[in-house]
């Protein structure tokens, strides 16, 4: 499993950690079954503290990506499909409403947004 | 649940000039403590004490569930320790140095020992006076690694090395600690190598702990804040500490998520690094109780 954190990033080092692994489950890099790396060889992966590790699979196991099997570890939990779709859903979700939230900073209205919504959609497909 | 490698508790001594004012924390096993604080605000005290180089006044030090006294051999074997400044005999060759200290520990590795000498280019046919002083270090960590300890112990370890040797070093105590239940405790003044490789940090000033938690709390939690607003908006916020400068004010928190619901668009949040936390605290503390 190949993750990648930055010091300089803003977000703490769990955050990164999480959105990564949600990443990898998401787009179906990691199937459900797929056993994750013990805390201690992620943290040392990583060069981070067992802590930090610990800390990110709890919230995986409590967000329903990960099962965590006592003494045999944690592994990717099966994801029913429709699971999958709303956490998709979700991802967009978040960008859309930042960029609504900036435009609403900058005094953009619905209808220039929209229009530049529509202009952009064009060019990209 | 996990056991306490270290146990420190209600631990008291008094100088002239200094008085460790008894203080508490302990070390659960798999991890590593990073002592931290000013010159002079205990860290040496608090490690030859748990070692019994000097007596305590009252207080309690168990090591491995242990009372450091009553079982204070047992418990030595168990442990790696390096002091700040390596003291062995100055006309001996290293060879002869760690014949004589091997027969101390049953579980003297002399393979171990001879893989940390090669890897640390030491050389074992000079005498230990005629080494610069990082080896020196380099050697005393060497000796301190080569009997299987479950517990190391470290005076301002990386002190005398250079960035690069620095690095390979705390690679090698995160190394030690993946036994689970092994643990490092270690003061030290470079605080940026907490962040690399501490579990816990905890920071100590004029014999008081002012701070002990884990570096992923601070990670996520605390935060630097720059600010134009005045302290009347600031709310409840918890501030740990801060600082006017001339055209705003900064900020230490221990709840960053609060602080950016309360600040507005144009302050700037940033992540609190160990020395901004030594920095506010310590200057934070002496403001509070005036000089001395």
């Amino acid at each position: 499993m190949k993750i990648m954190i930055s010091n300089a990033s803003p977000d703490p080092i769990y955050e990164q950690i999480l959105q990564q692994i949600k990443q990898k489950i998401i787009s179906g890099e990691l199937k459900a079954g797929d056993a994750l790396p013990s805390l201690r060889s992620l943290a040392r992966d990583l060069g981070i503290s067992v802590i930090t590790t610990k800390r990110t699979y709890e919230e995986l196991e409590r967000a329903g990506f990960i099962d965590a099997v006592s003494g045999k570890g944690c592994f990717v939990a099966a994801q029913n499909a429709e699971f999958l779709k709303e956490q998709k859903m979700k991802v967009i979700e978040d960008k859309l409403s930042e960029v609504i939230l900036e435009a609403q900073r900058l005094g953009i209205p619905y209808s220039e947004l929209k229009a530049m919504f529509e202009v952009l959609y064009e060019e990209k497909s | 649940m996990m056991a306490n490698i270290l146990e420190v508790r209600n631990l008291r001594k008094a100088y002239d000039q200094f008085t460790l004012k008894d203080i508490s924390f302990h070390l659960p096993e798999g991890f590593v403590m990073g002592l931290v604080g000013p010159n002079g605000s205990g860290k040496t005290t608090i490690i030859k004490l748990i070692m019994n180089l000097i007596m305590k006044q009252s207080g309690d030090i168990k090591v491995f569930g242990q009372d450091h006294r009553a079982c204070e051999a047992q418990i030595k074997a168990r442990i790696g320790f390096v002091y700040e400044t390596p003291n062995f005999y100055a006309n001996l060759r290293l060879d002869q140095i760690a014949s004589l200290i091997a027969p101390f520990y049953t579980a003297w590795d002399q393979a171990v020992f001879r893989r940390h000498c090669q890897a640390f280019q030491l050389p074992l046919d000079h005498t230990f006076k005629s080494l610069s002083k990082g080896m020196q270090m380099k050697f005393s960590l060497a000796l301190a690694l080569s009997h299987h300890a479950d517990l190391l112990i470290l005076d301002e370890p990386t002190s005398g090395l250079d960035p690069v040797f620095r690095r390979e070093f705390l690679e090698l105590l995160r190394d030690h600690v993946q036994d689970d239940h092994r643990a490092v405790l270690y003061s030290t003044h470079i605080t940026s190598d907490l962040e690399r490789i501490a579990d816990y940090m905890t920071l100590l000033k004029d014999g008081e702990i002012l701070l002990s938690l884990s570096i992923n709390e601070i990670e996520e939690n605390w935060g630097l804040i720059k600010t134009q607003q005045e302290d009347t908006a600031w709310g409840d916020l918890d501030v740990k500490g801060m600082r006017q400068r001339e055209s705003f004010t900064e900020i230490l928190t221990s709840d960053i998520q609060k602080a950016r619901r309360i600040f507005d668009q144009n302050s700037l949040f940033e992540k609190a690094s160990i020395e901004d936390i030594m920095f506010f605290l310590a200057q934070g503390d002496s403001h509070e109780h005036g000089p001395h």
